[in-house]
């Protein structure tokens, strides 16, 4: 324990504590509402009053996962006893599982798309931003005004230029074309973020790396990098985060190959009316991923504040 | 180890000029130090020899070789750093072995773990070498910075002020400590400081920096004795020499406008009367500070110090240095 005067007493660390975790609790409402919801029966989703107590089910997983037919209860009768879970859930209703969803697909492109055009703006910004910082660049501030700029007005306001090049250049529902337009968009955040960060690194490191017997490159892969490692981390979750939730480029550019995860889930419907425990179901899972990649990069996050071996 | 030359070396940045026209040879196995104050131009010129700074005119050539042009990493030397010296997301351990890690050393385990056991054996810090380097005191961050260095067998070693941020003990203790390393080593040292106390026990030579050109460059004792000018008489010695107008001695010879004046250069019980205003005792000897007509003399007093505060001494300047009225120093023909 420490005692300095500019520490916080007791009292402010319990009323600070109490209302970031009432904070936490309040935010985290929907989000434990979804996850409620995605293991609820269909009729208990929608039962007025709503449920806070309900019988547990994985028909939400099944039916984000599956498509289903109704068959005749002597059709039913007929079948041999069913082979899983799954499938015995489907048959208390009435149906039988006629194939997979389309789902598992959606959400591979959302993973491919994310973490690709994730990766390439952290790997285009860091380059971009370590030239920014250590070189002299004829122009620089315009040039990085110039970066700014293209986030000056909202990405969508371009939607219909980006619509008509992407056809003619066949980028319409493909992964590079949807990883190139989530960089382009990423990549001034990028530029500007990893730039501030890199700044904050003294340049005697890579010097002393320098007259220590390598090269440029390698004291920047050596020396800079690890010590960005903190900025580069931030960044990556912002960029991962704004991959993964965009929704109206994905609307208006994908419909097949290349359809992520948040144009299909509003669209998985039930018989008689929307299925809100698949489509709770496919929110779960669609927030898992950005969830252990920032439980992943946390470290990374809280560390920043204290680096640098500097004598004063 | 190398011979250092370096000829007309000049840098500027934008209207700023840090090194001016600079020459000077350092001497394989000699320990030169470059004195000057805060601005000198002393980091510029460990730069540019480091080739982290590229020279706007003049050559320099390590070990016969014109290294104009080369990488710092091709010009095989070693660098401790003012400041921000470790790498903080290494270890002690690894700090000390990173150079001998580079693509030119390419040292084999083995060597690598004897050279850094007995570099951390030298500085102190064997028992640290599995911490982070941001986990160390000043001093130890500062002993890991200058055992980089050591680590490696270079040219030269360039050290850019590497005691300044440590405590009087332990900067007595590396002095010393660099002081037998230099002479074990056989090492070639270029080392800047604006402690004179540095420059005068370390140095096999000392030159003296002002606003980025070489006034003088000679032994510490040389220096000391024959300074070019005011200004490199008063950047050694302690307490600093006392500049006065050589009036106040009637020693006017129409050329000389200002007399240096050594604490320990004066004759006492004759010359020009002064009140003696305060006495420091310091064990080993006592000073007198003495005032002459609105002057401030500060002198060491004879052994056994006879004089108090409050009466009055008569002096009269011991082989003083004369200055023109540009503050150089004029030298007679003693014939
Ligand atoms: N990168 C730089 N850009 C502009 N001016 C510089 C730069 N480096 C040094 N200077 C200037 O050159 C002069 C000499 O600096 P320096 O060599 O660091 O002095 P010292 O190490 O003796 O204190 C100073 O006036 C300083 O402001
Ligand atoms: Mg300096």
């Amino acid at each position: 324990m420490s005692y300095s005067v500019t520490d916080p007493s007791k009292r402010q660390k319990f009323i600070a504590g109490t209302l970031v975790i009432l904070y936490a609790l309040i935010t985290m409402v929907p989000l434990v509402w979804i996850m409620m919801t995605s293991f609820k029966t269909p009729p208990d989703s929608i039962s007025y009053p709503p449920k806070v107590f309900y019988q547990p089910s994985l028909e939400g997983y099944v039916n984000l996962f599956t498509t289903r037919t109704r068959v005749s209860a002597e059709k039913l009768a007929s079948l041999p006893p069913p082979e899983n879970f799954a499938e015995e859930i489907v048959r208390s209703r009435n149906m039988v599982i006629a194939g997979p969803s389309k789902f598992g697909g959606r959400f591979l492109n959302s993973v491919i798309i994310g973490f690709g055009s994730t990766f390439l703006s952290i790997f285009l910004g860091t380059l971009a931003a370590y030239a920014f910082s250590r070189f002299k660049i004829p122009l620089a501030d315009d040039l990085l005004f110039f970066i700014l700029s293209t986030r000056m007005m909202p990405p969508i306001a371009v939607a219909i230029p980006i619509f008509l090049m992407y056809r003619q250049l066949g980028l319409s529902d493909t992964h590079v074309g949807m990883i190139l337009l989530y960089t382009a968009v990423n990549i001034s955040l990028a530029v500007w973020l990893l730039k501030g960060f890199i700044d904050e690194i003294p340049r005697e490191y890579e010097e002393a790396a320098l007259i220590d017997g390598y090269t440029r490159f390698q004291a920047f892969y050596k020396v800079v990098l690890p010590q960005a490692a903190t900025g580069i981390a931030s960044t990556a979750i912002f960029c991962l985060i704004f991959a993964w939730n965009e929704y109206a480029f994905a609307v208006l550019l994908t419909s097949g190959t290349a359809q992520t995860a948040p144009p299909f889930i509003p669209t998985i419907i039930g018989v008689g009316g929307l299925d809100w425990p698949a489509i709770a179901a496919g929110a779960t899972l669609f927030l898992l991923p950005v969830m252990i990649f920032t439980v992943l990069l946390r470290k990374h996050l809280l560390r920043g504040i204290t680096f640098g071996a500097v004598r004063k | 180890m190398a011979e250092v030359i370096l000829e007309q070396l000049s840098k500027s940045f934008g209207k700023k000029h840090a090194v001016i026209d600079m020459s000077m040879t350092i001497d394989d196995g000699s320990f030169v130090v470059l004195l000057g104050p805060t601005g000198a131009g002393k980091t510029t010129t460990l730069r540019l020899i480091s080739g982290l700074e590229k020279n706007d005119k003049g050559t320099i050539s390590i070990d016969g070789r014109v290294v104009n042009n080369e990488t710092p990493a091709q010009r095989d030397v070693a660098m401790v750093f003012q400041q921000y010296s470790l790498y903080p997301h290494l270890s002690v351990r690894e700090n000390l072995s990173f150079p001998l890690r580079s693509p030119i050393l390419k040292t084999s385990k083995a060597d690598i773990v004897a050279k850094v056991a007995e570099v951390a054996d030298i500085l102190q810090i064997s028992h640290k070498l599995d911490n982070r380097a941001t986990e160390l005191s000043g001093g130890e961050m500062q002993r890991v910075s200058i055992g980089r260095a050591l680590v490696r067998d270079p040219a030269i070693y360039l050290m850019d002020e590497p005691l300044s941020s440590l405590d009087a003990r332990l900067r007595a203790d590396l002095r010393i400590e660099l002081k037998r390393i230099h002479s074990e080593l056989g090492a070639t040292l270029l080392y800047v400081t604006h402690d004179q106390t540095e420059a005068m026990t370390m140095a096999t030579h000392v030159g003296v920096l002002q606003e980025g050109r070489l006034v003088q460059f000679g032994t510490p004792r040389e220096i000391y004795e024959a300074p070019a000018s005011e200004y490199v008489a008063s950047r050694l010695g302690s307490p600093r020499i006392n500049l006065l107008p050589a009036e106040l001695f009637n020693l006017s010879d129409g050329l000389t406008q200002t007399i240096g004046l050594r604490p320990e250069h004066v004759k006492f019980g004759e010359g020009q009367a002064a009140s003696v205003k305060r006495i420091e005792h310091l064990g080993d000897h006592t000073r007198l500070h003495l005032d002459l007509n609105g002057h401030a003399i500060t002198v060491l007093s004879p052994s056994g110090n006879p004089f108090s505060a409050g009466t009055s001494v008569n002096i009269q300047p011991l082989n003083p240095l004369c200055f023109d009225k540009d503050g150089q120093r004029i030298i007679r023909d003693s014939a």
